[in-house]
């Protein structure tokens, strides 16, 4: 959540100093680090006055507690009010008070006394687990601030400053960001994370240039003016005013200039690309004709599995699949089955203690213990799809073989879907795509699992970062091996990862043979940008160089 | 003792947003009111934490109880936000 003190000297670094760029764009500013947590220094002083210890820890609570409902009133972005007044909350939280006294009257001080007080109540919904686990965050936000303010430390979280900066943090939590805006933060550097961490979505779904995994920005110090470009992952120190302004001012011009091409995806020469939505809910299918996104790629379903006991029931799903499939007026949505497993375990499938969970039940193998939850799906987006007359197709994720395509696709059918195809995300799945697409009828490439399981790189590992680079040769040549099955079979072969969002990578894509692109509603007009400007046959070259390594 | 027994209507149970406007109704209230699930000790129906920790979800059953002049009428207010399904499942 901070950057580490380390101290490093600044002037031992050169510029540019490079991470990997994980949202294209520009910027140029002040550095602003995130706060550090507060620590309890070692020693502890003696309690003289009880009683003013108390008021001083209730008092700090009380400004803890204001600071947040004044946010909450400010808070631009939908739903970040919400989430601070239930912080705030917390702080006027009444069992706290008897908490901190009893704390005092055992000895401690007002700091420690709001610790403590705090740990017992982390203990309980952390023993409570799953969706009342995550209050957990919010808690410790609480205290954070509260002991700040009582020890005189700054204060922990996104800065408060009086002009744009450029956010660096050791890595964002989700609880960082909800108050995190694009008239306050410029770019966003992180020292840790990678391609598919929670920095780098929030980036994409902001439209905020970011570079995660830049271990040097350790170094940068607060104030300090720099550039970040997004794209190439590099970030200029000892930046001039003049170099400063001229880039914001070419950044403004590109933003400016961006959305310039309209209508369905196309490369220069005319060759369609459809470009889709990654939606997991009804308000993501609301943004789809507002982009100009031709329809969805990928419709995640985890929400409605999330902090259950047991499995929604067909009606239940069959209700909410109909409001989403309504919001698309009449585009194609593609509907992805639970994907549940591995970082996302669901309590009713009892999948506690697998030994390697991202090689273990998840995605489509969940069907192999709980068939039902499958059918049930099914079942609901078939209901939906007949009450709304909308364009419904199917997919399975984390399918490895051919039989397993044809098992789903033959399920799909039977309940009434009639276009049903498979994600490929795991490498034994790409070489084989010509088999699976003897049986299914439509692959799309999951790109984030599936260069995490050919280059045998963890995705939450930051520090393998480099290895989940979609620009890997091996991940682009799997990909091409399965826009090759699609195209001598006749059908569509379209990539839904992180890698779709790239504007530099989607013509490489493009020209390794996918036919379409599904990405965060802000991807789509840089993408559109993107391939208007190039060739087919430009394409070609470019995934040619790819492939070899070359022409990033 | 006025008390009130109520079936927690939210998908996701009393908790993020339906747990927020339990605690903001009870806080409003004239008289002190507890909640307590099952067989459970009553909680400060005022204390967020608390009313988390209970880990009430849907459907389950919870008892509310308070004391006092406009007991029943402040029991009914916050009955009802309990028994609504307030969530978007987001």
């Amino acid at each position: 959540m901070s950057v580490s003190g380390s101290g490093a000297a600044v002037n031992t670094l050169t510029s540019p100093i490079v991470g990997i760029g994980v949202c294209p764009g520009r910027a140029a500013g002040p550095v602003a680090r995130m706060g550090p947590r507060p620590r309890l220094p070692e020693d502890h002083p003696a309690v003289a006055d009880a009683e003013a210890e108390l008021v001083a820890a209730v008092g700090a609570l009380n400004l803890t507690a204001e600071d947040l409902e004044r946010r909450a009133a400010a808070a631009a972005m939908p739903g970040a009010a919400e989430v601070l007044e239930a912080t705030a909350m917390i702080a006027r939280d009444p069992s706290l008070e008897e908490a901190i006294r009893s704390a005092i009257s055992k000895g401690d001080s007002a700091a420690w006394a709001v610790d403590r007080a705090m740990d017992a109540f982390r203990a309980m919904l952390l023993d409570l687990g799953g969706y009342m686990a995550d209050r957990v965050s919010d808690l410790d936000d609480v205290r954070d601030r509260t002991v700040a303010r009582l020890l005189g430390l700054p204060m922990p979280g996104i800065p408060e400053r009086g002009e744009p900066f450029v956010l660096v943090a050791d890595d964002l939590a989700p609880s960082d960001t909800v108050t995190l805006t694009t008239e306050r933060v410029l770019a966003l550097v992180t020292v840790k994370g990678g391609p598919t961490s929670h920095t780098a979505i929030l980036a994409r779904s902001l439209g905020l240039p970011a570079v995660v995994a830049c271990l040097a920005a350790a170094g940068l110090t607060e104030g300090e003016v720099v550039t970040v470009d997004g794209s190439t992952g590099e970030i200029g120190i000892d930046v001039s005013a003049e170099e400063a302004a001229e880039t914001n001012r070419a950044e403004a011009a590109r933003r400016a200039a961006r959305g310039a091409s309209h209508g369905p995806g196309r490369t220069a020469d005319g060759h369609p690309v459809a470009l889709l939505l990654n939606i997991g809910d009804a308000a993501g299918a609301g943004k789809v004709a507002k982009v100009e996104a031709e329809g969805v790629g990928l419709f995640r379903t985890e929400f409605l599995y999330l902090d259950r006991q047991d499995a929604p029931s067909v009606d239940e799903q069959t209700t909410l699949y109909t409001a989403v499939f309504e919001a698309m007026a009449g585009r194609k949505i593609v509907v992805r089955t639970l994907d549940a497993g591995a970082d996302k375990p669901l309590p009713f499938l009892n999948q506690e203690g697998e030994p390697n969970p991202a090689l273990g039940i998840r995605g489509l193998r969940i069907a192999r213990g709980a068939p039902e939850v499958l059918t049930d799906q099914l079942e609901a987006i078939a209901r939906a799809r007949r009450a709304t007359g909308a364009v419904v197709w199917v997919m399975a994720p984390m399918v490895a073989t051919a039989a397993e395509a044809r098992g789903f696709t033959e399920l799909a059918h039977a309940r009434g879907l009639p276009i049903a195809g498979v994600m490929i995300e795991i490498p034994a799945a790409a070489l084989r795509a010509a088999d699976l697409l003897e049986h299914t009828d439509f692959l799309s490439i999951g790109t984030n699992d599936l260069a995490q399981y050919t280059l045998a790189a963890d995705r939450m590992a930051g520090e393998l970062a480099d290895l989940l680079d979609p620009w890997q040769p091996a991940l682009l040549e799997l990909i091409r091996i399965t826009a090759h099955a699609g195209a001598a079979a006749g059908k569509s072969v379209g990539v839904c990862g992180e890698a779709a969002a790239s504007p530099t990578l989607a013509p490489v894509l493009v020209g390794l043979g996918i036919t379409s692109l599904s990405m965060a509603a802000t991807a789509v007009a840089d993408v559109r940008d993107a391939l208007a400007a190039v060739t087919l046959a430009e394409c070609r070259e470019m995934a040619a160089d790819a492939l070899r390594g070359l022409g990033r | 003792m006025a008390q009130r027994e109520v079936v927690v209507g939210s998908r996701i149970g009393l908790h993020a947003r339906p747990a927020a406007l339990f605690v903001k109704a009870a806080t409003e209230q004239p008289v002190r009111i507890t909640i307590r699930k099952g067989d459970g000790p009553p909680v400060d129906a005022r204390s967020i934490l608390r009313v988390l920790a209970l880990g009430a979800r849907n459907g389950d059953t919870v008892v509310l109880e308070a004391e006092g002049e406009g007991a029943d009428e402040a029991l009914d207010a916050v009955a009802t936000v309990v028994v609504e399904d307030h969530d978007d499942p987001a």
